[in-house]
């Protein structure tokens, strides 16, 4: 049968919990995760797909969360910058953008980090690091302390697990 | 929520044949793939208001790529990431890989579908001169059946396309080079990621035994208001030995053969020096 209600049933798996809720199906997932869900660390910049600011990952691959469709996401696993600590610690990438000084104003922040992680859980999405965060811009930061943030967490990774997955 | 989106309507369907079946109510709605396209135009109050028909939710057009013995096929729903990630493509029909890296970022590679590149018409689209390239193929679905069409006889205007609107491209079909050829693919833009091109050259070129050019595709983008491939210089060239001379001749004739856009990303004088320059450089190899 086919469904066309205004509002639908949507769920997805949202930082490893499920989340169910009724939302008309063309929000904006950008939209569902702030006012929905009520995560704040997913931000909007340009509304249409050039700066990365809204990037999530969708089941381990990020995707710009202003251009998906809230009904697309349904049955999928999302992840958002608050999702990324495991038990109260922070994922390396945030600890070397602490660390090295990697954000200013931090509205490019969340999006570069989840980019990045996505190419550090699985390098073969891009050619290199740069190419992995080209979708990523950032109005404050010159990127020179972001991409020294996200090698140190990339070498301290692989000194420690003995290079690339 | 924001209270224009009341106005939209998404259908989700169980079966292709359900799809195709919508698709033939008045006004007939709109397929949304990836959304890379069509989620700009919402973001920006320009998207048509009406009913829209959701392909990922459809399970047909879910298939992956399918890598036969002579062809290569390709969903409704295969992104350009799923090209990036298939080592098939990087080693046999590496057009493929180099476009679907092209595009966008890869926020937008996990998402864009080549198929929406291919329905979206855009002269500028990446994706669609290496497909046109390797002679890709389209198989479009309605309610009354389906049929094949040749992607180089896809286009005839700026988005103007042989795609009623009651039909989805189900596949598209690439078959796999039989014979070793050279391939070219080069996006020229403003900058790498992030850029919508100005000129876009696919080529692909076979010599025989005695030297001579016995296969030649030129394809270009954001030339011409649509995705152009270029019969009457490949004809030029067929037949002929690879020299100087023929290069030279090859060239001066695209130069009168184009008649390129001027738009705010380039002018038209720009693409044409541009347009020959490339295929001097694919010819000279
Ligand atoms: C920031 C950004 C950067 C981009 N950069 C590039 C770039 O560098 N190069 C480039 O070529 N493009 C680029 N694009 C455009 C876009 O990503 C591509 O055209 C993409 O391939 C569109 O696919 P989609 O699945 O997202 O299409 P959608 O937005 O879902 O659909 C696009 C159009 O195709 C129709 N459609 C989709 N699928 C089908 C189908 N199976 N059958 C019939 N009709 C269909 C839709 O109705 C719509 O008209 C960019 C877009 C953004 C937002
Ligand atoms: S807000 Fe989504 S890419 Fe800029
Ligand atoms: S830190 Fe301000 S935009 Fe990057």
């Amino acid at each position: 049968m086919m469904s066309e209600l205004q509002k639908q049933d949507i769920q997805f798996t949202i930082n490893g919990k499920k989340w169910q809720g009724k939302v008309h199906p063309m929000k904006r997932l950008l939209d569902t995760i702030r006012e929905d869900i009520g995560l704040k660390g997913t931000k909007e910049g340009c509304g249409e797909g050039e700066c990365g600011a809204c990037t999530v990952l969708m089941d381990g691959k990020p995707v710009m969360s202003c251009l998906v469709p809230v009904c697309q996401a349904d049955g999928h696993e999302i992840l958002t910058i608050e999702g990324l600590e495991e038990q109260g610690k922070l994922h390396p990438l945030q600890e070397s953008f602490v660390k090295e000084g990697g954000a200013q104003c931090g509205i490019c922040t969340p999006g570069m980090i989840l980019s990045a992680a996505a190419y550090y859980n699985d390098p073969r999405i891009a050619k290199d690091l740069p190419e992995s965060i080209s979708g990523n811009l950032c109005r404050c930061t010159g990127y020179t302390k972001i991409f020294s943030s996200c090698h140190h967490a990339m070498d301290k990774k692989e000194s420690c697990c003995g290079g690339k997955k | 929520m924001r209270n224009y989106l009341q106005d939209y309507r998404i259908l989700s369907c169980h079966s292709l044949k359900e799809a195709v079946l919508a698709l033939q109510e008045t006004p007939t709605p709109v397929p949304i793939a990836g959304g890379t396209d069509i989620m700009v135009y919402l973001n920006y109050h320009r998207l048509p208001v009406g009913t829209y028909l959701d392909l990922t939710s459809i399970p047909e057009l879910k298939t992956s790529i399918e890598i036969r013995e002579k062809e290569v096929v390709f969903s409704a729903l295969t992104t350009y990431m799923d090209v990036r990630l298939n080592s098939f493509f990087a080693s046999n029909m590496q057009m493929l890989s180099q476009a679907a890296q092209v595009v966008g970022s890869i926020g937008i590679q996990t998402r864009g579908t080549w198929a929406g590149n291919i329905a979206n018409a855009s002269p500028a689209a990446d994706g669609v001169p290496a497909l046109m390239a390797y002679d890709a193929s389209l198989i479009l679905v309605c309610a009354s059946g389906e049929r094949e069409v040749s992607l180089a006889d896809f286009y005839h205007g700026y988005k103007k396309m042989d795609r009623k609107q009651q039909e989805i491209i189900s596949k598209i079909k690439i078959p796999i080079p039989q014979i070793k050829s050279r391939e070219y693919y080069r996006k020229v833009g403003e900058r790498k990621a992030q850029a919508i091109s100005k000129v876009i050259l696919a080529g692909r070129l076979a010599l025989d035994e005695q030297k001579k050019i016995q296969h030649i595709r030129i394809v270009y983008g954001s030339v011409m208001p649509y995705t152009y491939r270029s019969r009457t210089t490949e004809n030029l060239l067929l037949g002929k030995e690879l020299t100087q001379d023929t290069i030279h001749q090859a060239v001066r004739q695209i130069g009168e053969e184009l008649k390129p856009i001027d738009d705010v990303r380039s002018t038209a004088h720009y693409r044409r020096k541009v347009a020959q320059n490339l295929l001097q450089e694919f010819l000279e190899g």
